[in-house]
């Protein structure tokens, strides 16, 4: 009797279409946003992300209607993350029926901005998505050697990570995606280090992102102090599922839906 | 017949999940302000997010309060989702500043009790969880005790004395869920109904209770 630990699949999206790969056998458009959302729901994803990575403005038009697309049909709840900047586009977004918004790089130029989301839609919305890197040895030092980065973890900013979260969950994120820029794209499991010293500073739910690469790595994520759990290339390329996540959750004694 | 379901604006909530989940039972679903339509309406749905006093501000601005009221005085359902289930109770207390005296908000009064900070180690309190419900339930009427939820909030009534004093009188049902501590999950008490958790973001279990909650609309 008590939460479950959430599995959360990851869509990268672009004008409203799924790229960096997904690879479903029986899929009529497998760059269909909607129908890969319903294929999910019913494989028992607890949530669904989309990060937006279209660049240009103008095509946002078409993220909103694949938000409303989606909502439409899938009854779980829905973040949207990327190129969030005021809190306009918060609204935008939760009246096309997301129910939580990431925000990234905006919040770090202006922490303020998180202040006005909490406040105008409540912090439940706001989903604070940090990309964050060990300090390279020539970059300068944070007090915990973690540095919050931009530009996909390309660029460190010399802001402490564990520091940032903190502060950001003071000024109103309901919640922390804490991404590991080390572990991303590693498949060797999530960044255990990094979920243990945020989980020590911050008293939001955290989401550990980056590094799964199998159904072992989940219940280690979990034990270092994640709440819910959410990868992208695993679950696209059918590597395994989010069922069979939940299977080793349960089986380590977690409670799962 | 198709019952006819009104989903409150009064500027708060996810209100396109709202309508689309309720639309999903079959019900005929309206998205206003209009106080006409929702007082004539077979069912009122009264979402709300974010925080007390700033839903209560609103749906007092909206006229909601008095529809809610008169609704009820004519044994015509409402349902209350999350911070709509918040506002059917007396008062709401929010966590201001550490440094000054929390503030109290006076919520439609229409169950006792106070809407409070959970005390539990993660908040908000994010995510799917269980239920306790009734056994004479009609809300959860054929869903099993392992169903989850999903709930998203850091405050609750975390008490609940409405127990009447006359055996004859019919008590109001309680759901309970956990988090860190126990809390008023959802309250049926005649014509009122409200859920802490979101049916229309809980999937099946959801859309299962809002249909049961449609079927016994007059």
């Amino acid at each position: 009797m008590s939460l479950a630990i959430r599995v959360i699949p990851c869509l990268d999206v672009d004008a409203g279409r799924v790229v960096k790969g997904v690879n479903f056998e029986n899929l009529r458009d497998a760059g269909d946003p909607v129908e890969l959302a319903g294929v999910y729901d019913s494989g028992g994803a607890d949530e669904l992300t989309f990060l937006d990575v279209t660049a240009s403005s103008g095509d946002r038009e078409t993220t909103y209607d694949m938000v409303r697309r989606t909502a439409d049909q899938v009854f779980i709840p829905l973040t949207v993350g990327g190129g969030v900047r005021t809190p306009e586009d918060v609204d935008r977004l939760l009246r096309a029926g997301a129910d939580k918004v990431g925000v990234n790089t905006a919040a770090l130029a202006r922490p303020a901005l998180i202040e006005e989301i909490a406040e105008r839609f409540g912090r439940q919305v706001l989903v604070l998505s940090a990309d964050v890197r060990r300090v390279r040895e020539d970059g300068g030092s944070t007090p915990s050697g973690f540095e919050v980065t931009t530009h996909g973890g390309r660029r460190g900013t010399g802001t402490d990570a564990l520091q940032w979260c903190a502060e950001a969950a003071r000024l109103g994120a309901g919640e922390i995606l804490l991404n590991s820029m080390d572990a991303d794209g590693t498949k060797a499991g999530f960044d255990l280090e990094l979920i243990r010293a945020v989980r020590a500073e911050v008293e939001v739910p955290i989401i550990a992102s980056g590094g799964a690469g199998a159904v072992e790595h989940f219940v280690p994520a979990v034990e270092a102090g994640a709440d819910a759990l959410l990868a992208a290339t695993v679950f696209h390329f059918g590597e395994f599922t989010v069922g069979e996540v939940k299977d080793s959750l349960r089986a380590a004694g977690y409670p799962v839906r | 017949m198709t019952s006819r379901v009104v989903v409150f604006d009064y500027g708060s909530g996810n209100l396109r999940s709202a309508q689309r989940a309720m639309e999903r039972t079959g019900a005929e679903v309206t998205v206003t302000s209009d106080p006409r339509r929702a007082l004539e309406a077979d069912g009122l749905v009264v979402p709300g997010v974010g925080s007390f006093s700033a839903c209560m501000a609103s749906l007092r601005a909206a006229g909601g309060e008095r529809i809610i009221g008169r609704r009820l005085a004519g044994a015509r359902p409402v349902l209350g989702i999350c911070v709509g289930l918040q506002v059917l109770f007396d008062r709401g207390v929010e966590q201001a500043d550490p440094l000054e005296e929390d503030q109290a908000t006076q919520g439609c009064g229409e169950w006792p009790g106070t809407v409070e900070r959970l005390r539990a180690p993660i908040l908000p309190h994010m995510g799917w969880n269980t239920v306790q419900a009734p056994s004479d339930s009609v809300l959860f009427d054929g869903l099993a005790a392992d169903e989850r939820f999903y709930f998203v909030h850091s405050y609750a009534v975390r008490t609940w004395d409405m127990v009447p004093l006359n055996p004859r009188t019919p008590a109001p049902g309680v759901a309970w869920a956990e988090h860190g501590e126990p809390f008023v999950a959802a309250v049926e008490n005649g014509p009122l109904s409200a859920t802490q958790f979101h049916p229309e973001k809980s999937g099946d279990a959801g859309a299962r209770l809002l249909s049961n909650w449609v079927s016994s609309l007059p």
